[in-house]
């Protein structure tokens, strides 16, 4: 059964994430990474880690999306007109992608031999674990992510005023 | 078959390189922003997968700060491109040529 979500999850994420960089529609675009964030969440809750699953679905699919098409609508882009994929882009692209793909394939090699116990799970991922990680040993990270949030939430005020200049 | 980490980081290999692929290829700017995006969820998927199987839970504690840093990224970019917008008239990459030499 957990193969079964495992394969539908993986092959919906890479399918839509394709179609992310395929479609011409931008709102097509911004369909697809919406599908593809929540079976991200999908594998999230197959590795057992549901907070992050649900804030994933909240933050990403909730917040950061309706950004993305309010964006796209506020600025009302047509689709693109033809397809202005250039010879030397798409070359250099697969060519990029390939190179990746060997250098992840030889880092994974490395990385099963260095893990060593594949497979064993401790559970130990309940969330009052991981509030008690996030407000103790990383309580300093959090406040300064908070700032970070007040600093871009001003940044973005400033940046928006009509009188840029 | 058992699904073990090296799915995992397999998954989130090519989905980093769908990301990558995508920021090449496109020209409009608000799809490579969702790129972008693609690229850090692969981050956070391999970040989850070990942290399952070192049963580790920073792991987790840096995904949770990585989808904060991307929503204040994704609001200053958006604040970026539309301020673009108003000058240029395009979202298109090639049509930002203010700092060219």
């Amino acid at each position: 059964m957990e193969n079964f979500f495992f394969w539908t999850f993986v092959l919906t994420m890479i399918g839509s994430g394709i179609g992310v960089i395929a479609n011409k529609n931008p709102v097509a675009s911004a369909m697809n990474l919406v599908l593809m964030i929540i079976s991200i969440a999908g594998l999230f809750v197959l590795l057992g880690a549901y907070f992050l699953a649900a804030v994933q679905v909240l933050v990403y699919a909730g917040a950061v999306m309706v950004l993305f098409l309010f964006i796209i609508m506020l600025l009302d882009l047509k689709a693109e007109q033809q397809a202005n994929f250039r010879m030397l882009g798409i070359i250099g692209g697969l060519l990029t992608v390939l190179l990746l793909g060997i250098g992840f394939f030889l880092a994974g090699k490395n990385i099963t031999s260095l893990v060593g116990k594949m497979g064993i799970v401790i559970q130990n991922n309940s969330i009052k674990a991981l509030g008690e990680l996030l407000f103790g040993n990383y309580a300093l990270a959090f406040e300064a992510v908070g700032v970070l949030l007040l600093i871009s939430m001003i940044g973005v005020i400033i940046l928006s005023k009509k009188d840029l200049d | 078959m058992q699904i073990g980490l090296t799915h995992y980081l397999t998954a989130s290999g090519i989905l980093f390189a769908i990301g990558l692929a995508g920021i090449i290829l496109r020209r409009d700017m608000i799809i490579i922003y969702m790129c972008l995006e693609i690229m850090l969820n692969a981050a956070n998927l391999a970040l989850v997968a070990f942290s399952r199987y070192n049963s580790n839970l920073s792991g987790q504690v840096l995904v949770f700060f990585v989808i904060t840093v991307a929503a204040a990224e994704v609001a200053v970019g958006l604040a970026l491109i539309v301020a673009l917008f108003r000058v240029k008239h395009s979202t298109k990459a090639e049509d930002i040529t203010l700092l060219k030499f």
